[in-house]
């Protein structure tokens, strides 16, 4: 009696788990067609046998500096700070249950520029320093914002109106410091109130990297006990899940990977954001969507800065045309939580 | 299934500083089906969540088998207490057969890889509930009634031995109500499952509990059979509220008839003449002091 019931169950989850399969297949290999696309385009389009060779270490005379020096560190920053922004954003909107939770509003960016324009403008500290000074920044700020909003009860609502506010300070302050700063350190400065891959060196990637490779693992073992919090607190500590420990390690390491992201690329707008939410609706739910939520945001990134480079006449950094996406989202989602009375 | 102590032991707990529990010690009874009735705000609800360690008392210990649960590795107790919260949280877009397969958390490794046996126990969890057909459907497009029974398939996968129900039939139709009681008992009946819940609804609590617990004030106030315990006394002390209690025809229980103030002149009763009488008007605007003013 139970065969049958044990085959329409087995058949489900498989279905399901090969969409989920073939959809992280798929993003995949879009994201590293995009970063293949990231080293051959350019002012000058090299064929595919230079830039193997040029990757391989062999020096070939304009396509080494073009290719080691500007375009792998760029494509590199694209694909580690956009999976950063995806799973981090993803987990945040899981833990906290709302889809307007993630580092943005959270305020994590806003912090961490505030804190860079303040470096460039006012120190004009070297940009290893600044880097450093917006990851510490970002963390206070996360510290700050919680316990602004922690009252009695932990509230999601407030947390996000919290953030919202310490965000609106932030930029103000950034507005304020880009009107008193000297012209010549205001490119530097204007990265951080967009976000862009232009100019990112070497060397500052290997935080950025190594923090990815480091915790990722972590982060995906603990995708599970994330599926169970979606449960909700009482149900998945009933199931045996450590809540308490989930929770926090979870946080931190989304906390630590945007606001690393943040400091190599500055607030690529909207890509935390709208990350997990395409991931869910393309992988569906058949697996954890950490890993699909970290590839929908690497190929968003790498695909906005194409796009800003090529597309158009003038050249866009990739938070414009990110922001240009997840405007209207936002504004989606908004109307569609107010019909649903979450307000 | 095995059968097991549990017991609390002088148990104070609440939320921050304010005391809920005020040193309740009980014995649930295995393989039977307990209810905890009493109040709004008495601390039901906080007890059964001590109960099933999702608070930790202030002071006093829950024993299983005569062990601190507190020392018990959160899996290892998941795999023999389970608790169905009052509320629980569908994740969007999620299937039937997936949220009933979450009850196989704490049997699964770390990898989550799901064996033979987790299939059949999801099935026969589904078989029970009556909610196979349903496999592989959105719970978000599920009736009421048939999310509870989908929960209930998700804690019946859980294969504990002792399972806690906060509430298992909130916002459910009388029909909805009864036939997750009678789910439940089928339990009970077939594996020995040891079910304790809250109940709002003290006459179905009589009907289906084979033990009650009345808490007053987060005190416990009595336990026993539920011939034993619902007595008018007891629900004048527990409820404030004025009954008299005749033998449920059906399963004969005793069942809870309220007075209120407005119907108590259907039966001749010893005291109730005069307030019976009072007009419905009168007996709001002008209670017990000087009628005669009042108009």
């Amino acid at each position: 009696m139970n065969t049958t019931a044990v085959e329409i169950i087995r058949k489900g989850r498989a279905r399901r788990r090969r969409r989920w399969m073939a959809v992280t297949l798929v993003l995949a290999v879009l994201a590293l067609a995009l970063c293949a696309a990231m080293l051959l385009l350019g002012n000058t389009i090299y064929p595919v046998r230079v830039v193997a060779a040029v990757l391989m270490g062999e020096e070939i005379k304009g396509a080494s500096f073009a290719i080691n020096t500007v375009r792998l560190p760029r494509m590199l920053a694209g694909l580690f700070a956009g999976f950063a922004f995806g799973v981090s954003g993803y987990v945040f909107q899981t833990i906290l249950r709302n889809p307007l939770a993630n580092p943005n509003v959270i305020g994590i960016t806003a912090g961490s520029s505030a804190a860079a324009v303040f470096c460039i403008i006012v120190l004009q500290t070297s940009k290893a320093v600044t880097s450093a000074a917006s990851v510490v920044a970002g963390l206070l700020t996360v510290l700050v914002i919680y316990g602004l909003a922690r009252g009695k009860t932990f509230s999601v609502g407030r947390l996000v109106l919290v953030g919202i506010g310490i965000q609106a300070m932030c930029n103000s302050i950034i507005t304020y410091l880009m009107m008193i700063g000297k012209e010549h350190n205001l490119p530097a400065a204007v990265r951080w109130l967009t976000g862009s891959l232009n100019g990112v060196k070497m060397e500052e990637l290997s935080v950025l990297m190594a923090a990815c490779l480091i915790l990722m693992p972590f982060v995906c073992l603990l995708g599970r006990q994330l599926q169970l919090l979606e449960l909700g607190e009482q149900a998945a500590s009933a199931l045996g899940v450590r809540t308490d420990f989930a929770r926090v390690f979870l946080m931190a390491s989304s906390v630590v990977l945007a606001a690393i992201a943040t400091a190599v690329t500055g607030p690529i707008a909207a890509v935390a954001f709208l990350a997990g939410p395409i991931a869910v609706r393309l992988a569906g739910t058949g697996a954890s969507n950490i890993i699909p939520a970290g590839l929908v945001g690497a190929v968003l990134v790498l695909a906005a800065d194409l796009a800003g480079q090529f597309a158009f006449q003038v050249k866009f950094p990739a938070g414009i045309i990110t922001a240009i996406l997840g405007a209207p989202y936002l504004l989606y989602l908004l109307v569609k939580m107010n019909r649903k009375g979450a307000f | 299934m095995r059968s097991h102590t549990y017991e609390a032991v002088d148990v104070v707990a609440g939320y921050d500083s304010r005391i809920v529990l005020d040193h309740v010690s009980l014995q649930i009874p295995s393989n039977r089906i307990s209810v905890i009735i009493g109040a709004n705000g008495c601390g039901k609800s906080t007890l059964l969540k001590t109960l099933a360690r999702l608070i930790k008392p202030v002071s006093g210990e829950i024993l299983l088998d005569g062990r601190p649960i507190r020392t018990i590795p959160p899996k290892q107790l998941a795999r023999v207490v389970g608790l169905l919260p009052q509320s629980p949280i569908v994740p969007e877009g999620i299937t039937v057969a997936d949220l009933v397969g979450r009850g196989r958390y704490p049997h699964q490794s770390l990898l989550g890889i799901w064996s033979r046996k987790d299939y059949e126990v999801v099935a026969e969890a589904m078989e029970i509930m009556n909610i196979t057909d349903l496999a592989n459907r959105h719970v978000d497009e599920l009736s009421g009634g048939q999310r509870q029974r989908v929960w209930n398939a998700m804690a019946l996968a859980q294969q504990t031995d002792i399972l806690f129900l906060d509430e298992p039939t909130t916002f459910l139709d009388i029909t909805y109500q009864i036939e997750i009681l009678d789910l439940l008992t089928d339990l009970n009946r077939k594996y020995g499952t040891t079910i304790v819940m809250v109940l709002h609804d003290i006459n179905l609590s009589a009907r289906y509990a084979d033990y009650m617990f009345a808490l007053r004030e987060g005190r416990l106030v009595a336990e026993g059979k539920p011939s034993e315990v619902i007595t008018s006394g007891l629900i004048k002390d527990v409820f404030g509220l004025d009954c008299t209690i005749i033998r449920d025809p059906v399963s004969n229980s005793p069942s809870v008839v309220p007075i209120g103030r407005h119907h108590a002149g259907g039966i001749p009763m010893t005291d109730s003449g005069l307030r019976g009488n009072a007009s419905p008007e009168r007996a709001e605007y002008a209670p017990s002091a000087s009628p005669a003013s009042g108009a």
